[in-house]
């Protein structure tokens, strides 16, 4: 049987400093500036709304924002997910370069692919725009 | 002013759903029309064995391990060869009208060209991946494409009437209907013309009308049936008495003999079978397929015939349209899919890592331009969807770039034998939420034989051997037989040896489908 629920990962080094790709990956306001398929990005306290491409928005709450870690998790709370976290971490590699790494865990199963497959290519579109071969 | 080309594809239709290969539900004149004077490929198999690295291998003319599209949810590159462009640049006007998937459709982001023309139709810059003209539909009423958009504009009463593809979980939908319940059968009361067949043609007979009379042209036309939800509509649906069709040779009626041919094939069968493994998005995660009753397989095939009768239909129309602008003499016609459909063998539906007749043999004709003067033929040599990127260069007068791996489709036996069309290949790659499965088949002289690679529930020792002309059915696996080491080691080798480098680095699945 296939699971209710799923976990995606997907992650990318980039040659730049963890505390630059903090700037970006940390400011959650900032998500439409690196997520292709994001036309908007509004937060109001720990809430978040984006809006698709397809026009839908999607509400979210902020869970971290730890500059430390560098971690950043949210919560989508769409009626479509039964649960949903995400988490961004960028780890320093100590060489110059970094890992950026995204973790989707929800419920449906389907939706953590979704989530985590534009993710992917997010992640790709970060590394194009901070190290300026876009 | 040169031969023109239509290329009609289906999706998911089987070879033997065609009058002209033997079929007996489904009455499809047109296309047997169309192989009695043309070329009638009796082993033609795709790449792979479902959409969009199919789709990706007809456009590129490459397998899937070099084009990198190795699982639905991979998007081809922007920037991938294909076919449609080269003609384009020759002069060629192009269209792609119906359902295109090169990118992924599960996309509420929009990220993908295929999904957010919104009502153009020609695309940004003039083209894109060579075809100047683009109008989409898929097999659902819902959505970003255009004939999602073109039903909710004109008749939206019907978009409730179809069958709902994906389910509240966004899971392929498993919920039954019709008279058996079974799964993806609905009742759809559905004007038939606002049905996407006839929306298809429709749109094809436009983009016709719109060329001048000595325009040269590409236009592939590719029907999103009979691919399920098997949901035609039901004014049409009394075509066919299900209760009349009889059960497929495939179909193993008795359940013990059923399991006894799964159980001597590698694992994965046996436990999607039983519901306790699902390696792929593309069935309904949620059915069990030892549930499937007879009545249930003759229900599917009724309907999945309706469908190929619409389609066949419609392909008339279009060809009437044709002749009547005076192009036939000079209009090649290729006609095929881009995969086949288990339809009850093995006691199975939809598709998989499944490597058999059912999946990989697949209807093509080509109907060269009679102008062109070629006989009628049936070639029984093995060819691929990799070929047909390479025909249409033969026929527009392009040499074939080096790109492009397969060669222009034989015009017979004798041709396939001088050319070397002595093998065919079909690869399978997926990964879904930690379970992955890895395929490599070669087809040659009479046998199909699959490796295994180490995944999830094969250790990469097993493996599939069937006897083409002594075991149709594909029933027998004689891997381990030692009577058949020899072959066995012999069309390894020649696999190992025939398979292109695979790309790196590896493209990303972006979506489930």
């Amino acid at each position: 049987m296939t699971a209710s629920r799923a976990s995606i990962r997907r992650e990318v080094r980039i040659r730049r400093s963890a505390d630059e790709l903090w700037e970006w990956v940390g400011d959650p306001s900032r998500l439409a500036e690196w997520w292709p398929g994001i036309t908007a990005c509004v937060v109001d306290g720990e809430s978040r709304t984006i809006t698709m491409g397809s026009g839908l928005p999607m509400p979210e709450r902020l869970l971290t924002i730890d500059r430390l870690q560098r971690r950043f998790q949210y919560r989508i709370t769409a009626p479509l997910f039964k649960e949903h976290t995400s988490t961004i971490d960028v780890h320093d590699l100590g060489d110059g370069t970094s890992l950026v790494v995204y973790s989707v865990d929800a419920e449906p199963s389907t939706m953590a692919l979704v989530i985590g497959g534009a993710a992917g290519n997010a992640l790709q579109h970060l590394r194009s725009l901070v190290e300026g071969t876009d | 002013m040169g031969r023109k080309i239509l290329l009609v594809t289906t999706d998911q239709q089987r070879y033997d759903t065609l009058g002209c290969n033997g079929g007996t539900i489904a009455r499809t004149p047109v296309v047997d029309a169309l192989a009695a004077s043309g070329i009638r490929y009796e082993r033609a198999h795709p790449q792979s064995v479902v959409c969009m690295p199919s789709r990706s291998t007809i456009l590129t003319g490459q397998h899937p391990t070099t084009h990198g599209v190795w699982m639905n949810g991979v998007p081809l590159p922007l920037d991938a060869p294909s076919v449609a462009a080269l003609l384009n640049e020759a002069g060629y006007r192009t269209a792609l009208i119906g359902k295109p998937h090169f990118q992924p459709f599960l996309d509420p982001f929009l990220r993908f060209i295929e999904n957010s023309l919104g009502d153009e139709t020609v695309p940004t810059g003039g083209s894109h991946r060579g075809f100047e003209h683009l109008e989409f539909a898929t097999h659902g009423p819902v959505g970003p494409l255009h004939y999602a958009r073109w039903l909710a504009a004109h008749h939206p009463e019907a978009i409730g009437m179809f069958y709902r593809v994906l389910d509240d979980q966004l899971q392929v939908n498993a919920d039954g209907g019709g008279d058996t319940s079974a799964p993806q059968v609905h009742v759809n009361r559905v004007d038939r013309g606002w049905y996407h067949t006839d929306w298809v043609a429709n749109r094809t007979i436009s983009w016709l009308d719109s060329l001048g009379a000595d325009d040269d042209w590409f236009c592939w036309m590719s029907f999103p049936d009979p691919h399920h939800p098997w949901d035609p509509p039901e004014s049409e649906v009394g075509r066919i008495n299900w209760r009349d069709v009889p059960l497929p040779a495939g179909y193993p009626e008795k359940q013990a003999e059923r399991e006894a041919i799964l159980d001597a094939k590698p694992r994965h069968w046996r436990m999607w079978y039983d519901g306790s493994l699902v390696s792929n998005y593309e069935a309904p995660a949620r059915w069990v397929p030892a549930t499937l009753t007879a009545d249930q397989v003759r229900e599917v095939n009724a309907r999945n015939a309706v469908e190929c009768e619409l389609i066949d239909e419609a392909i008339g129309r279009v060809l009437r349209r044709i002749d009547e602008r005076g192009w036939n003499d000079d209009v090649d016609v290729v006609f095929t899919t881009d995969h086949g459909e288990l339809q009850g063998d093995f006691g199975l539906l939809f598709k998989g890592p499944y490597h058999v007749d059912a999946l990989m043999r697949l209807p093509l004709i080509w109907r060269p331009a009679p102008s062109a003067g070629s006989a009628a033929a049936s070639v029984t040599a093995p060819v691929g969807l990799v070929d047909l990127a390479p025909t249409f260069c033969t026929i527009a007068g392009l040499p074939t770039p080096e790109w492009m791996q397969g060669a222009s489709l034989p015009t017979d036996d004798e041709d396939a034998a001088a050319r070397g069309f002595e093998r065919v290949l079909t690869e399978w790659d997926s990964e879904l939420f930690g379970v992955d499965v890895h395929l490599r088949t070669i087809t040659r002289a009479g046998w199909v034989l699959t490796t295994y690679r180490p995944g999830t529930v094969h250790n990469g020792t097993e493996g599939e051997l069937y006897d083409l002309a002594d075991d149709p059915l594909q029933r027998n696996n004689r891997w381990d037989d030692p009577a058949c080491r020899g072959i066995r080691d012999d069309l390894v080798a020649d696999l190992l040896a025939s398979l292109p480098p695979a790309r790196t680095p590896k493209l990303l699945l972006e979506a489930p489908v």
